[in-house]
């Protein structure tokens, strides 16, 4: 399943996607997160399921664009969360 | 002063299927707890025997007892004869008297997989204050979804503000925002206290109401259009939630993304979240069983 977390606004669109099929619940993303933007736990949107998957914590959802920003100070930039991905399951639109 | 008339009224509903016997089945139940409205669903072994769908109160569990209560009225059922109750929606972690709280984005694929048949592989659901677009596979599991929370463009509160501003029922604005002359172009602004705003300076140049609905109809539905784009629309596409009754928005939204959208099924679109829910009452039920 690919997972949209974020919004759209008048700035611009703000989505990071975790491609659950590919994401193993190791929990490196939310190791390296400075600011507990990622978590690891049961797939709330597939409740049959009981793999462990990354996600974007409900607190954060709606101001990715401010949290993350530190770690992305350019567009090429690419951010720890990312880097730290081993099956590459995260992705950002912006 | 006198009354003011609440043009943003939705009719509420309730049914109960009359081929179904519930005595000696296993009942299941799913509730949502929406922003705007709540609806409950009770399943008999499986199978769709009754829900309600009305609008929610400021108090969440109240709001979800008095949908399952208006659900069971007549069929003599009482709370204890369910078995297995989820909770979804907004207010999903209050439901009293729910085991579990399941997600509505999982929820509408599941329900909505059930409502319009194994073929649907994309379902928007336009709520009250948010907007989702999901896609699922031939059983109703998601494979990719998005939703929209952070603004009340393209949500049914948005146009129950333009029914109160125009002073027309919000279930007569579809019919009425074809009854135009010729195509406006859509409001400008995609914020619905903007939009609001642009709306008045419409109507003091002396655009008819009807012409405005259309204009604020056609803007909601480029407005979610640019909300599928990142998704992408695949078929069969069907609409749930109380904006797909509006066909001012679904005509409008059919003609820009140019793929058919599904009749409305014999049921209310606004339950597909709480038919979910009750759906994974019965697998969860079952799973526990075994």
């Amino acid at each position: 399943m690919l997972a949209n977390y974020g919004y759209k606004d008048g700035s611009g669109d703000y989505f990071i996607t975790i491609d659950t099929d590919k994401c193993n619940g190791c929990d490196k993303c939310v190791e390296v997160c400075p600011s507990n933007v990622m978590a690891v736990g049961e797939d709330e949107n597939d409740p049959l399921s009981e793999q462990k998957v990354a996600f974007v914590t409900e607190a954060e959802r709606k101001k990715i664009k401010y949290t993350c920003a530190p770690c992305k100070p350019s567009k090429d930039a690419i951010p720890p969360c990312i880097n730290a991905c081993k099956p590459n399951a995260i992705t950002h639109s912006w | 002063m006198a009354d003011k008339p609440e043009y943003w009224r939705w009719t509420e509903s309730r049914w109960t299927n009359p081929d179904i016997d519930w005595k000696g089945k296993v009942i299941t139940s799913g509730i949502d707890v929406g922003s705007v409205s709540s609806q409950a669903v009770i399943l008999a072994d499986g199978e769709l025997y009754a829900y309600s769908n009305m609008r929610t109160g400021s108090d969440s569990p109240d709001s979800a007892m008095k949908a399952i209560n208006w659900a069971m009225e007549k069929t003599g059922l009482k709370l204890e004869d369910i078995v297995y109750t989820v909770g979804t929606g907004y207010g999903r972690v209050n439901v009293p008297f729910s085991q579990r709280a399941i997600t509505e984005i999982a929820c509408h694929a599941r329900g909505g997989n059930f409502m319009y048949g194994p073929t649907v592989r994309t379902i928007l659901d336009m709520g009250g204050q948010d907007c989702k677009a999901i896609h699922c596979d031939e059983r109703g599991k998601v494979t990719n979804f998005l939703m929209n929370d952070k603004c009340a463009a393209g949500t049914g509160r948005g146009m129950e503000v333009f029914a109160d501003l125009l002073g027309v029922s919000i279930n007569d604005v579809g019919d009425l925002s074809f009854d135009i002359d010729k195509e406006p172009p859509p409001v400008s602004s995609t914020c619905v206290v903007y939009a609001k705003t642009e709306a008045t300076g419409l109507l003091r140049e002396g655009w008819p109401k009807n012409k405005v609905l259309a204009a604020y109809c056609s803007a909601m539905a480029h407005r979610i259009m640019t909300l599928l784009e990142r998704i992408g629309v695949e078929e069969d596409f069907a609409i749930t939630g109380g904006i797909s009754k509006n066909k001012g928005v679904v005509k409008r939204l059919e003609k820009e993304v140019g793929i058919k959208i599904m009749e409305t099924s014999k049921y209310d679109p606004q339950i597909a979240g709480a038919l979910g829910a009750a759906l994974f009452a019965k697998a969860l039920f079952d799973k526990g069983k075994k």
